[in-house]
């Protein structure tokens, strides 16, 4: 491979490992508070997409992209609300399987909604005008996308990290019932992880939507199982572990259809492979704090 | 009244028998009067059964929740379906790849066909469960759904052996309702006697404390890897059933969705009631077909009533129970003081729903009761109805999270059919019978 098309596959990877990154710390977030695996998360970045794609129909570009980000971070809200609260008490294995009645229930309503046609992203023309460097030819999305990515997370790392509602939030994945007692709304807390989880889905759907220009129902699926996956390798509940999980993930795909143009067809598959030898070998992930079981 | 139940091992071995034969009359009877479209219905209730227990024999009674469901049918159906496809059918399907020399020419009788299938998914749990077997909980999960995912995409790419994306088409239907039924009532009875053994007790030690279990010196993971291999044999024969049943199989078939379904009849029937995973496989696979009425576009009049009793009868019931449980709901909130307005709010809510339904379910046994006597209300009223595609999945998804939400232990819960129980049910009816007539 030429040293030029090495670099643009770089780029690609790179832009593909942020959008799996900014998902995954949904998922881990999520983990890392109740401990089990939001299903529905992937369905949320569809809600995203979806959303921008009929904002941006009325509303100029920026001000789209908020309400998008707005109103799914909303959907998230309500998910919790519904589905998730009522099993606060309930075995861990009935909220994942609401989760999953979830993610079902967002697909086929927007199957029902949106039909099942795919839709035209809409896509900022500057976005996508290649610019060329030398030999190399790079969409200004390629850099934008890890930009904002980065911007997003420096976000959400100081909401974590440095305001009481992060410290609440990082108190409850410690230990929910002492948390509870010093006085801390748990289930406010709860949702605003959900909101601020949701709010990074969307913003992933939004790029998404212009990096791959097509909408429908089912493009949360595998962006969503393999988000998790990043999670996983990352380690789960560790946001930073979310973030270097997301962008291993995505360059090994990209990489490796990139050297072995053969393998494409085993794209897939990539993601779920290194789910596997991860657990295997490092079950708390690249970067997870050992969870204790609890007896 | 609710000593321990009288056992009567005669009687029981008796009754059973009777139920055999009565299933015996009942499947020839549907053999010669159903036609096509029912007996289609009928064997994917055995095949979904058949799944629905081995899924239950995985999650319910071993408390391993295993997503791989799809992956082992998958399994089970290429190989069934490689064994009994005629070499010339071969031929012709197999176009852009040359098929795998050996394969070319098999051919082999149905029942091992289905045997093999059972048996190579079985291998491919060993395999999966050699490495995942360690881990808990959701990992365990995550960890078998992406084991199917990538049987998937291995069957999508690996065309020598399964034609690709293609797929393969014109495989012979063996599959009949005694073959179907036959292979029910196996799994039914190993599966019973597996947990009915000192091999069950120990699954179900495990499930409730497995570090309990360790503790006492029992080979967690060991057993919880034969568990895994039986179910994923029977995930397998339903595979190669199913395989056979609809004569067309892709790798898109194969997808999460299908373990969805699964998971829904045994979380639907009770996790832990091999009871409930039958009973559960029979009313979700009608439920679903029978929701196909709300994708077609419908006239709503009351002479439905007349022309389609059943279907009126089926959502006068629906009306009636959704009343009832509303209502309830409603009684149960009213005993503590509502304070917010949103509380307030939810109750008249509430109360509206239960009403509006009770009023539904009246006027629907009213078009019935008069189409009964031969008239029909409001005979000018009618309501077009359009279909909406895939409305049925939304109501499907809907369902579940009810059941999750609000009757989490399932329609049977652990509970299980037993000649003991439906005995002392039996004579505690007729006692009361006898005293009411006094």
């Amino acid at each position: 491979m030429t040293s030029d098309l090495f670099i643009q596959n770089l780029f690609n990877a790179l832009t593909v490992g942020s959008l799996y990154a900014l998902i995954a710390i949904g998922y881990s977030m999520v983990y890392g508070i109740l401990r089990f695996i939001n299903f529905a998360h992937g369905d949320i970045f569809m809600v995203g997409a979806y959303f921008i794609f009929f904002a941006a129909a009325h509303l100029p570009w920026p001000l789209a992209a908020a309400v998008a980000i707005g109103g799914a971070s909303l959907m998230g809200i309500i998910v919790d609300r519904v589905a998730y609260r009522p099993l606060r008490e309930a075995p861990r294995i009935s909220a994942l399987i609401s989760a999953i009645g979830v993610s079902f229930l967002l697909e086929n309503l927007g199957l029902v909604v949106f039909t099942g046609l795919p839709r035209p992203a809409v896509q900022p023309q500057w976005m996508v005008d290649p610019i060329t460097l030398g030999s190399i030819r790079i969409l200004p999305l390629s850099f934008l996308v890890p930009a904002v990515t980065a911007i997003l997370v420096l976000g959400l790392l100081w909401i974590v990290y440095r305001t009481r509602p992060g410290l609440a939030m990082r108190s409850i994945s410690r230990d929910i019932e002492t948390t509870r007692l010093m006085g801390v709304s748990i289930d406010r807390i709860i949702a605003m992880t959900f909101g601020l989880g949701s709010a990074l889905a969307a913003a992933a759907g939004i790029m998404w939507a212009i990096r791959y220009p097509q909408i429908h129902p089912f493009i949360g699926v595998m962006p969503g199982f393999k988000a998790f996956i990043a999670a996983v390798v990352g380690g789960i509940g560790s946001i930073h572990g979310a973030v270097l999980g997301g962008v291993l993930l995505g360059t090994v795909e990209i990489m490796a259809v990139a050297f072995y143009p053969s393998m494409s067809g085993y794209r897939d598959a990539f993601a779920f492979v290194l789910l596997i030898v991860i657990l295997l070998f490092k079950p708390t992930g690249l970067m997870g704090e050992k969870l204790e079981d609890k007896i | 009244m609710t000593g321990p139940l009288k056992h009567n091992a005669v009687r029981n071995s008796l009754s059973t028998l009777a139920f055999l034969v009565a299933g015996y009359l009942a499947l020839s009877w549907a053999e010669a009067n159903f036609d096509g479209y029912q007996t289609q219905l009928l064997n994917l209730v055995a095949i979904n059964a058949i799944l629905a227990v081995s899924l239950n024999f995985i999650y319910g009674f071993s408390g391993m929740f295993s997503l791989g469901h799809a992956g082992f049918m998958a399994i089970g159906a290429y190989v069934s379906a490689l064994c009994i496809l005629p070499p010339a059918q071969k031929e012709l399907l197999w176009l852009l790849e040359p098929i795998y020399g050996p394969l070319a020419a098999l051919e082999t009788p149905f029942v091992v066909s289905v045997l093999l299938g059972g048996l190579a998914a079985a291998a491919t749990s060993l395999l999966i469960a050699l490495p995942v077997m360690r881990l808990g909980g959701d990992y365990l999960g995550i960890a078998t759904l992406g084991f199917a995912e990538i049987i998937r995409v291995l069957f999508t790419n690996l065309a020598y052996l399964t034609n690709g994306a293609i797929g393969l088409r014109g495989i012979p239907s063996y599959a009949g309702i005694w073959w179907n039924y036959g292979w029910l009532a196996v799994t039914l009875f190993v599966v019973l006697s597996m947990l009915k053994s000192n091999f069950g007790n120990v699954l179900k030690s495990i499930r409730d404390d497995e570090i309990a279990a360790g503790a006492m010196g029992i080979n967690t993971s060991g057993y919880r890897t034969m568990a895994f291999c039986l179910g994923g044999f029977f995930a397998g024969v339903g595979g190669a059933l199913m395989g056979s049943l609809v004569t067309t199989i892709e790798p898109k078939m194969f997808n999460f969705q299908l373990t969805f379904n699964i998971l829904l009849i045994v979380v639907a029937g009770g996790l832990g009631s091999i009871t409930g995973s039958v009973v559960g496989a029979a009313a979700i696979t009608l439920l679903l077909e029978w929701l196909r009425i709300v994708e077609a576009p419908l006239t709503l009049n009351f002479a439905l009533a007349a022309d389609d009793p059943q279907l009126c009868a089926a959502a006068l019931a629906v009306c009636l129970a959704s009343g009832v449980f509303w209502l309830r709901k409603w009684r149960r909130g009213a005993r503590r003081p509502a304070a917010a307005l949103a509380g307030r709010l939810i109750r008249g809510l509430t109360l509206a729903l239960a009403l509006t339904a009770l009023a539904l379910a009246l006027t629907l046994a009213l078009a019935l009761a008069l189409a009964f006597l031969g008239l029909e209300m409001f005979p000018d009223f009618t309501l077009d109805v359009p279909g909406i595609p895939g409305m049925r999945m939304v109501i499907f998804s809907v369902a579940l999270m009810c059941i999750i939400l609000f009757r989490r232990e399932g329609l049977l819960g652990v509970r299980e059919f037993s000649w003991d129980g439906f005995y002392d049910r039996l004579g505690r009816l007729a006692r009361r019978l006898g005293s009411g007539g006094r």
